[in-house]
């Protein structure tokens, strides 16, 4: 498999959005606005990049019975760095997602690609698997914000498009996440069939 | 190449080793962010007290922590006296924190020596996107719940409630916390301490 592939992987074949349907917690809360899912899906992206690489650097000193604990222990590391990084240099993304940022180390698309991946394959392909399956992430997220904030705001990335007389409201609400991720899926299934 | 073998050596010395190694790296991070995070917070403040007092040229001259019982809980509020570059009293900007629809609810409200409100700002809120969220602009200047330059000597309240301020629609919850935050904030300043000059001013209310 070369890199293209597992970029294209990530992006298509295993969305973790649209096909592997994991992650949900962050996807359903943070895309009350197109802008707000893409800083979370981008987040995830340098959050899964760097522990890929590291957990699959680490993969053959890590013994079997301790590989959980020992991933966690990474994740959380990288999470925190983040969260101070975004805390001391991007005060509006931490006022929008400050709350969601923590819980990455608990989204289960980094554990999930760490055992399944970067515990299984070389440091260079789990570098472009963090970036395809990232990339991936976010475009789902930003999709969905899009989607979302067009349809209960009215604008897309903030920019004004239909009066407030037009705005549904329920779109922002947590039951227009579910449904809007409902028939975001169905679509994405049609295509793909 | 073969892994580790998960023995117990193994495991407490990997477990351990990749614990530290960690723990070091984030202590180094947390040096260098610790200087930068301090300063965009109290930038943020200072910009909110700004914002709140409609003026840029102005200097706080000092910072009191004033505490009030409300429904029988003890809440503490910050009181910002500020003054402009000529030393001219300027009235203060007040934080204060109230319970809203998703969580605290902190607002910078400005007032002017007479009591008036001159601006506010949501320092900190959790309430609905699109809808108690609008908080922040639905009370500015020319809203449709414009509290500008009124003074809550009596105590502003929703129209629902009696009162004249119209409430942001389908979130009555959060415009009521938000005009308990403005009102409290308002006692506050009335009760906070201040120096021989602007006290008279203040007492003719």
């Amino acid at each position: 498999m070369n890199y293209i592939d597992i970029i294209k992987n990530g992006i298509v074949k295993e969305n973790p959005t649209f096909v592997l349907m994991l992650g949900m917690c962050p996807t359903l809360a943070t895309t009350t606005s197109a802008m707000n899912g893409m800083s979370m899906g981008l987040a995830t992206m340098a959050v899964l990049i760097c522990t890929n690489v590291v957990i699959s650097c680490l993969k053959t000193v890590t013994p079997d019975k301790v590989r959980i604990p020992v991933f966690i222990v990474v994740i959380a590391a990288f999470v925190t760095i983040l969260q101070l990084v975004i805390k001391a240099y991007l005060p509006d993304i931490d006022t929008a997602l400050g709350l969601f940022i923590p819980l990455i180390v608990v989204n289960c698309i980094i554990l999930g690609r760490a055992e399944g991946f970067a515990s299984k394959n070389s440091p260079l392909a789990s570098l472009f698997d963090g970036i395809g399956i990232g990339l991936g992430f976010t475009i789902g997220l930003t999709l969905l914000g899009i989607c979302r904030e067009l349809l209960g705001s009215g604008s897309i990335f903030g920019l004004t498009l239909l009066p407030e007389t037009y705005n549904i409201l329920l779109f922002v609400l947590p039951p227009g996440a579910f449904i809007m991720l409902g028939f975001l899926i169905a679509i994405v299934n049609k295509i793909r069939a | 190449m073969k892994k580790l073998e998960s023995s117990l050596t193994n495991m407490v010395l990997v477990l351990t080793g990749v614990a530290v190694v960690m723990g070091g790296i984030l202590a180094y991070v947390n040096h260098l962010t610790e200087g930068p995070i301090a300063e965009q917070k109290e930038k943020a403040l200072a910009d909110g007290i700004k914002s709140v007092m409609v003026c840029n040229d102005l200097v706080v001259a000092k910072t009191d922590e004033v505490k009030q019982n409300v429904d029988g809980k003890e809440l503490t509020y910050t009181v910002y006296q500020v003054k402009d570059a000529q030393g001219q009293d300027l009235g203060a900007a007040v934080e204060s924190t109230t319970m809203g629809f998703g969580g605290d609810l902190k607002v910078l409200v400005g007032f002017n020596p007479e009591g008036q409100i001159l601006g506010y700002t949501l320092l900190e809120h959790a309430e609905t996107p699109g809808l108690g969220a609008k908080a922040d602009q639905w009370f500015q200047k020319g809203q449709k719940g414009d509290i500008i330059g009124k003074d809550p000597k009596e105590p502003l309240t929703v129209s629902k409630d009696g009162g004249q301020v119209d409430a942001i629609t389908a979130s009555t919850i959060t415009s009521r916390a938000f005009l308990k935050a403005v009102n409290q904030a308002y006692n506050a300043y009335k009760v906070s301490p201040v120096d021989a000059e602007s006290g008279a001013t203040k007492q003719q209310n």
